[in-house]
């Protein structure tokens, strides 16, 4: 029999039970709802503990250091690692190096000082960071009040909100500040930002002599942003942010000036920490090989966050193991509803196998049927899924406005989990389908014939 | 039942030609029914042979077996064995269904087959909305639509009355003559057997008791 008769009859079969049909149905779709639940709530975790990393831009930048520093994020880098005094200075050279390497689009150096900023006469102490150009770019300023920075060089701050709401006087720990909250009366005016020159004592490139200059600059307020200082990015523990260019050009003397002074070594410039942004999380790993062989070391949030995604994987698999057993109690209904169906319809397939249907025929009708009951429950188990999503991400949402918090989305369905949860329902139901069709099948025309 | 063996079908040795009309008389047990199921390829002998068209039933595999149900072998049952949620129409077209017959071809030989037994304004009836003659019709209809070249019917009067039976077997009758088809009958009732068949063949605990031409029917064929 062709596939096209089989589906008709099956289709024709299941129209005639209708009520037991359906509610099988039914069975397979809170069966599915339920998979779909589960997984989407892991997702949606997962999104919702790696989205402020992934939006900041962390994850597809390397953060590379010198061995002759004292610092370093990997220990085992620095014991494996060639000594610190073999190791290559990280400089201007080193940079350029780093940039040309394949998926490197930029590398930049990590600056950022504590220093005096003066707003009106009030003398502020906090840490002031550059920021590249690019990062105009990724979403780490979401909900930003104002503007980002007119050009790489531009005179001009961004502020955390706490410094913003440090300038204006307002209390902290009475409530969760906003950016909106504090950006009006700050955007537009004058921030005056103190810091110490490095200028070199003598002209030789070698010198190794330098003066520190005290110099002022003043910087417009453009914008006021949400970013949590105590987020795992570095550069976020700073409060105040004005362009990377604009801060490399000042020459701000750095804590490793007076040790390479000390050092007598150079007197050329030698960067704490650059960082190289990379053309996709996918090109990370190669790009920290390439600068490890170089002789740097090297640090990633994508390789640090390893275990945090590793945990997600589990946890994702527990959840579709418990989303499973729903569908599969539903699939143990598709099977009694079949064998149901085999008795009911036992004489109807004695004579379907008079009539000449093959054993192959009858299982081929059974199957399609079962089939049938899972495609529709699985599609059906979608948008039951999704519905119980839009009530998990309303009720959660209300709940934390009442304690205070911003909404969040914890319950995140991808368009993959759609279609496997379809897929899957259809599979498991066909898998159902395997005992009753083989029993149908199985039946013997002449005992079937004479069935009442 | 139990696990005590019967031997429905004993020792028979029956040749039937082609063309044939043949009555399979005998009282219920007698193994009329079983001797049929062979025939139909429903059922396999424990030993000895079937022979059909040059193929031994026997050692044929349940799928060949299928197949020869299907393109050789057309069936009317006593309780007709219609499928009562099917339509008349569709339930002419499902052993075409089962040949792999195109659609459109479907319909028209299933029209066709309906025309023939006078149900063409039937078509969309279910088995239920109709007179016991009439789906008895339906089901030659069915068994008929394939073309055959046996055509098997286990009492096919058995639930009607006797004029409405004798609408059925001078069907029957005429399409034996019309297509040279063989029609083997199943009955108890010899009348019946005696008015249509060329040939009756009697049947006693599982085993042929007598076997000769009907000289009534013989008779009024030559006539």
């Amino acid at each position: 029999m062709k596939l096209s008769d089989s589906l008709d009859l099956a289709a024709s079969n299941l129209r005639q039970s209708m009520l037991r049909n359906s509610l099988t149905t039914i069975g397979v779709a809170v069966g599915v709802a339920s998979l779909v639940a589960m997984l989407s709530l892991g997702v949606g975790l997962q999104r919702l503990a790696s989205r402020r990393l992934k939006t900041s831009g962390l994850f597809d930048t390397v953060v590379v250091s010198s061995r002759r520093d004292l610092r370093s994020f990997n220990r085992e880098q620095e014991i494996k690692g060639p000594s610190p005094l073999d190791s290559p200075d990280l400089d201007e050279a080193a940079r350029h190096r780093i940039e040309k390497l394949p998926g490197v689009l930029e590398a930049y150096p990590d600056q950022r000082l504590v220093t005096e900023l003066r707003f009106g006469t009030k003398p502020h102490l906090t840490m002031v960071a550059g920021l590249p150009f690019s990062a105009k770019d990724n979403d780490g300023f979401e909900g930003m009040q104002g503007r980002f920075f007119f050009s790489p060089t531009a005179p001009e701050a961004v502020l955390q909100k706490n410094f913003a709401a440090e300038l204006l006087d307002r209390p902290s720990g009475k409530g969760e500040v906003t950016a909106a909250d504090v950006a009006g009366p700050l955007l537009g005016r004058q921030l005056v930002m103190r810091f110490a020159e490095r200028t070199a004592a003598n002209a030789g490139a070698e010198s190794v002599s330098y003066s520190v200059v005290s110099r002022e600059l003043p910087l417009t307020i453009v914008g006021v942003t949400d970013l949590d200082p105590d987020s795992l990015r570095g550069a976020g523990r700073a409060r105040v942010f004005v362009p990377e260019a604009l801060l490399e050009s000042l020459h701000t003397v750095e804590s490793f000036d007076s040790r390479d002074a000390s050092r007598a070594t150079s007197g050329r410039l030698l960067y704490t920490t650059l960082i190289a942004r990379v053309a996709g999380t996918g090109k990370v790993d190669g790009v920290e090989q390439a600068i490890r062989k170089m002789g740097f070391n090297t640090f990633s949030i994508l390789d640090a966050t390893k275990s945090l995604r590793r945990f997600f994987t589990i946890l994702d698999l527990f959840l579709g193991i418990f989303g499973s057993l729903a569908l599969t109690v539903a699939s143990i209904g598709i099977i009694n509803t079949l064998v149901m169906a085999i008795l009911e319809r036992r004489r109807e397939i004695g004579i379907m196998k008079a009539l000449g249907a093959s054993d192959q025929d009858v299982r081929g009708l059974f199957f399609a049927e079962a089939g049938a009951m899972g495609l529709l429950g699985g599609v059906l188990g979608v948008g039951l899924g999704w519905l119980i999503g839009r009530a998990i991400n309303l009720g959660t949402n209300i709940y934390l406005a009442r304690q205070g918090f911003p909404a969040e989305r914890i319950w995140t369905m991808p368009g993959w989990l759609v279609g496997f949860s379809v897929v899957f329902a259809f599979l498991v139901s066909l898998m159902s389908g395997l005992y009753p069709a083989a029993r149908a099948a199985r039946l013997d025309p002449v005992q079937a014939l004479r069935y009442e | 039942m139990g696990t005590t063996a019967i031997r429905a079908v004993d020792g028979i040795t029956l040749t039937i030609e082609a063309g044939e009309f043949v009555a399979l008389l005998g009282a219920s047990g007698s193994g009329k029914s079983s001797l049929l199921n062979l025939i139909a390829g429903l059922d396999s002998p424990t030993s000895g042979k079937v022979i059909s068209d040059g193929q031994n039933l026997a050692q044929l595999s349940p799928n060949e077996l299928a197949k020869y149900r299907r393109r050789k072998v057309g069936m009317v049952f006593q309780s007709f064995n219609l499928i009562p949620r099917m339509s008349v129409l569709a339930n002419v077209e499902l052993p075409l269904r089962f040949a792999e017959v195109e659609r459109r071809e479907r319909l028209r030989r299933a029209q066709s087959a309906l025309e023939r037994v006078g149900l063409s304004n039937r078509l969309r009836h279910r088995p239920a909305e109709l007179s016991g003659g009439e789906q008895q019709r339906v089901a030659l209809a069915r068994a008929l639509v394939n073309e055959p070249g046996i055509l098997l019917a286990d009492e096919p009067t058995g639930n009607l009355d006797s004029r409405t039976g004798a609408e059925i077997m001078d069907l029957i009758a005429r399409t034996n003559a019309a297509r040279k088809m063989t029609v083997l009958l199943v009955t108890h009732e010899q009348a019946i057997a005696e008015q249509y068949a060329e040939r009756l063949v009697l049947l006693g605990d599982g085993r042929v008791v007598a076997d000769g031409r009907n000289a009534k029917a013989m008779a009024r064929s030559d006539a």
